[in-house]
């Protein structure tokens, strides 16, 4: 059966109601803060800005506790409540994407890094363009990811998976493009080298957004759809019953 | 959900019921316990062969009922009317030419309160085969020695088997009774909340005895512990108001329920 927003709130045990929308809150919250780190850790990349780079490494730890609470938290609901149905799918929704949330910080925090590099090795116009592009793609699906979480809603989600498509073209055509750059100018190759990895970090970040989409269509619709081709999830979404 | 089957390397997910063989069908039972009252609505179910299946829902809902049909528990009930068939192996238990008394041998039943004659363990065990006309001590060694070793009894009781049973603890009662059962041979054990008046420890040995005799015994248990059910069955059958809402694999019902009415039950929420 499909779960819905409401659903975790008309338990009989008010406190476990409390429980669930607790952690889905902190999750959420936790979500905030990624999305702020990607914008500042892009930001910083594309105007050269050490300062804020700084900043975005500074927050890491921050996840880290927030990621490392929310599980606690978890883990006290799956061992006093004894979740099932649409609340152990949500327990384990969370859990999956808060580990997904953790490592699009370490993503952030890797681009911020390439920002203090890039920054201190001068002016650098190779790969900004696909980056500002792909940074674009990247920050709406992670935000549309959560989104979806937050309002239950699947076919969202879905639209998620289908943008990862687009990214992960984008990122191999400027991966050729820049490959060839450096075989022609290899006094470029270290800093095109910087670049490519912020690049890869925003591929990455593409990546997990998707398989936050994927938490909430198992969290929504119980089918879990990871690995699987995106025509099938289509076909099995369409074949569900609302 | 995916096409790969990992069961080779994984062991088996869930089973699909259709897949199965069944031991017992029902369809289309109604039962009356008077005229104005209807305690099960057009049931239909196979219960498979050699797994165990749950009956849950709230009090009330018909599970306890149902489950007394199966072996014509319910013909003691004054102006009980049952329609419909109920068929064990094929056969309708409730033709004319069944004899009931042997027909509960071979679907036997455990009560939530251990009821252990005030006899000695091993009298317990050996009464159905008495009552059978067996009286020779080698055949009722060996049954009582085999009944309660398959109710994982035999260790704790082998050195005191002729003091009085009523002297064991609550747990030990429930799996003599149980080992009281099979000495019979049935082909069905009914049990109906078998260790809801146990402590933790006791109803986790009869769920561990209960995953063992599947191995020999098709099992149908009523509970009131939804997680029990979770624990020891295969398959689920979730009733509400004498109707059979939803019947599927146990890992279905407690992970992704087809229906809302078993989706507000399981997670504790007022429907």
């Amino acid at each position: 059966m499909n779960s819905n927003i409401e659903g975790h709130s008309h338990h009989i045990s008010k406190q476990f109601n409390a429980e669930l929308e607790d952690v889905k809150n902190h999750m959420l919250e936790m979500g905030g803060v990624i999305e702020r780190q990607v914008a500042d850790a892009m930001k910083s990349l594309l105007d050269g800005d050490s300062g804020l780079a700084a900043h975005v490494l500074s927050v890491e730890d921050t996840i880290d506790a927030m990621e490392v609470n929310i599980d606690e938290e978890c883990s006290l609901i799956l061992a006093r409540r004894h979740p099932a149905a649409s609340d152990l799918r949500l327990v384990l929704a969370i859990i999956k994407t808060v580990r997904d949330l953790e490592r699009v910080g370490d993503e952030s925090a890797k681009i911020a890094r390439m920002a203090i590099k890039l920054s201190e090795e001068g002016e650098f116009s190779q790969g900004l363009v696909e980056f500002r592009h792909l940074a674009d793609s990247v920050t709406k699906m992670a935000s549309a990811a959560l989104d979806a979480f937050a309002r239950y809603d699947a076919e969202a989600a879905l639209e998620v998976v289908r943008d990862d498509v687009a990214v992960d073209k984008v990122y191999s055509s400027v991966m050729r493009s820049l490959i060839t750059y450096m075989m022609e100018d290899p006094r470029s190759i270290s800093r095109v080298l910087n670049m490519l990895w912020a690049l890869r970090a925003l591929e990455r970040i593409g990546d997990h957004a998707k398989n936050v989409a994927e938490h909430v269509i198992y969290l929504v619709k119980g089918m879990d759809v990871r690995h699987e081709k995106l025509a099938v999830v289509e076909d099995q979404l369409d074949e569900q019953v609302d | 959900m995916r096409k790969v089957d990992v069961s080779s390397v994984l062991g088996s997910s869930a089973e699909d019921v259709s897949d199965l063989e069944s031991c017992i069908d029902v369809s289309k039972l109604n039962l009356y316990y008077s005229k104005d009252k209807q305690a099960l609505i057009d049931i239909d179910l196979k219960i498979p062969k050699q797994r165990v299946t749950a009956f849950i829902g709230p009090s009330g809902c018909g599970k306890s009922s149902l489950l007394r049909c199966l072996n014509r528990m319910n013909d003691l009930v004054d102006d009980c009317v049952i329609e419909g068939l109920i068929a064990l192996d094929g056969e309708d238990i409730y033709s004319k030419h069944i004899d009931v008394a042997d027909l509960r041998r071979r679907v036997g039943m455990v009560f939530q309160k251990p009821n252990p004659f005030p006899k000695s363990i091993y009298e317990n065990v050996a009464y159905g085969l008495r009552i059978q006309g067996i009286n020779s001590k080698r055949v009722l060694d060996e049954v009582v020695e085999k009944s309660l070793r398959a109710a994982a009894l035999w260790d704790e009781v082998k050195d005191r088997l002729h003091d009085s049973a009523l002297g064991m603890s609550g747990g030990q009662q429930q799996r003599l009774v149980i080992a009281r059962t099979i000495a019979v041979e049935p082909e069905v054990l009914l049990l109906d909340e078998p260790a809801s008046a146990l402590d933790p420890i006791s109803t986790l040995k009869i769920e561990e005895l209960i995953n063992e005799l599947k191995r020999d015994y098709t099992i149908v248990i009523v509970t009131h512990n939804m997680q029990q059910a979770a624990r020891v069955s295969d398959f689920t059958a979730f009733m509400y108001m004498g109707n059979m809402v939803e019947f599927d694999a146990t890992d279905n019902i407690f992970t992704n329920p087809a229906k809302k009415q078993t989706e507000d039950y399981i997670t504790g929420r007022y429907g």
